[in-house]
């Protein structure tokens, strides 16, 4: 690892000021991800400034039934915070299905959004990578990509985001609060990740100075109608290969509420509302589910070691909604796909 | 990457930490793991460095209690922090009741993981949430055994579990 400066900020302004005055900074909540990225010397900050001791960790209620979970909450805390299982079992569950215990009592919130992709040469700096070196090529297309992107990728970068969490923030419709040296401001989950297009180094919409103090969780809870599943090379401790977080309302047999997002697929957790619009009023069966698969991966793309993902991901969607649809989520235990 | 010991040219940081019962002040580089530290200028080498990355769980122990991968934690960000190693846990003359059911239940083979699991299993039992054979083995999926002991390792979880009182369910036979 590479020395570094060390500060520690007391207050989010000190962090943001800190983080903002120096291009080469960066900011230290567990580590989980990036001290792995150090030792690699893919990530190599000049200054660290450690954020451990704001005060972030709360998860707090909001009015109306919603919580607001704190940067610096756990993994853990969050995923048995007992309102968190009551009110968004869904989340819960995402969070589960992802790393070990151990990861999960250090890795933060808001450390799950920022974690970078697990691409083979991105973390591999002796080969080409356009995320890791912008303009240096991609080793990835035409190289080993069985865990690389099927929708939204560019020719510049195949790239997945490795998140569970997200996934199921993204089709709970959370709002992450971001906190910046222009002030505070919201900002909607799916748009936090974005698609590489000419600028894969980006992974999300920040702007030099901002970080992320809290997720918020409002509106529709999906307590009833909900699933996560999961798949991967191993049953536990594992990235996903494909991952469906899947929430429905039903009212007579028919789809009132729709939501789908995909992990594993993507530089982003993949939702396309218009696509889940499509299908309100539609009856909550098997047709209409293998409709919905259709419709999400019509642009699907395989690279080559990774075609297997379209036909994989396309049963998921349809198994995840029936899951959802029959109120019999996916145990991240007992790992039997039913 | 060093090994901890401070060279005088690269800045260092003091912080404290409580270590198996004992207050250390020490002043260490900002990039020291608290593996390394622990392993390095400590001489706790009961902690196992696997992968180094997060992936194996060999250096798992307990701070504040709670199961962590030290290979992943910068020292100087857990100031003021309580450390559990396996060393801390138990002597060979006088076991903690996980190292104990470790040997009567012939949980490892080479030994290399073994700190590390039983770190884990331990902090696993505080936690409280495992209920079923399959809650141990999912709970314990962050320590990895090449050997494979995993069938001897869940058979001694399970039995400090019963002591407890916490009486898993048992299932079908692995």
């Amino acid at each position: 690892m590479r020395p570094f400066s060390y500060t520690r900020a007391e207050t989010v302004q000190d962090a943001v000021i800190a983080l903002a005055a120096d291009p080469g900074a960066q900011l230290l909540a567990s580590g989980t991800n990036l001290v792995d990225l150090m030792k690699y010397d893919v990530a190599h900050p000049t200054a660290i400034v450690d954020i451990n001791r704001l005060p972030l960790k709360e998860i707090e209620d909001l009015p109306g039934g919603g919580l607001r979970i704190g940067a610096l909450a756990s993994n853990s805390a969050v995923a048995y915070d007992r309102r968190v299982q009551e009110r968004y079992p869904l989340l819960s569950s995402a969070i589960l299905a992802g790393a070990s215990p151990q990861l999960r009592n250090a890795a933060t919130t808001g450390g799950n959004l920022l974690q970078r992709t697990r691409c083979f040469y991105f973390y591999d700096p002796s080969t080409p990578c356009n995320k890791r070196e912008p303009g240096s090529g991609c080793s990835a297309i035409g190289g080993t990509n069985r865990i690389h992107a099927i929708l939204g990728a560019s020719d510049k970068c195949i790239a997945t985001h490795p998140s569970d969490m997200c996934v199921a923030l993204a089709a709970l419709g959370a709002t992450v609060e971001i906190e910046g040296p222009d002030g505070r401001r919201d900002l909607a989950m799916t748009d936090f990740h974005r698609l590489p297009g000419d600028q894969p180094e980006r992974d999300n919409t920040l702007a030099p100075g901002e970080m992320v103090t809290a997720i918020r969780l409002e509106g529709n809870h999906f307590a009833r109608h909900h699933t996560y599943l999961k798949l991967r090379g191993r049953l536990s401790y594992a990235f996903a290969l494909v991952s469906v977080a899947a929430a429905i309302d039903i009212a007579d047999g028919e789809i009132v509420d729709l939501r789908v997002a995909l992990g594993g697929v993507a530089h982003k957790p993949w939702r396309d509302t218009l696509a889940e619009a499509e299908f309100a009023g539609q009856p909550a069966d098997e047709a209409t589910f293998r409709g919905i698969a259709g419709r999400l991966l019509a642009a699907a793309k395989g690279q080559g070691g990774n075609d297997f993902k379209i036909p994989l991901a396309e049963k998921a969607i349809v198994r995840a909604l029936r899951q959802a649809a029959s109120g019999t989520p996916q145990d991240q235990v007992v790992k039997a796909v039913q | 990457m060093d090994k901890g010991t401070p060279s005088s040219a690269l800045p260092t940081c003091a912080i404290s930490l409580n270590i198996n019962g004992t207050n250390r002040v020490l002043d260490i580089h900002p990039w020291v793991t608290l593996l390394d530290l622990l392993r390095g200028p400590m001489e706790l080498t009961g902690t196992k460095k696997g992968c180094d990355h997060g992936q194996c769980g060999a250096c798992t122990v307990l701070i504040d209690g709670e199961r962590v991968n030290a290979c992943l934690k910068l020292a100087v960000s857990i100031d003021g922090a309580e450390i559990t190693t396996i060393e801390g846990l138990g002597t060979p003359q006088d076991m903690h009741p996980m190292q104990k059911a470790f040997v009567e239940h012939d949980a490892f083979q080479c030994g290399y993981c073994t700190a590390g699991q039983i770190c884990s299993a331990v902090g696993l039992v505080a936690e409280g949430r495992a209920h079923s054979r399959a809650e141990i083995r999912e709970l314990m999926s962050g320590n990895l055994c090449r050997c494979g002991a995993y069938t001897n390792i869940a058979d001694a979880i399970e039995h400090v579990l019963d002591q407890e009182g916490v009486t898993p369910l048992r299932e079908a036979a692995e």
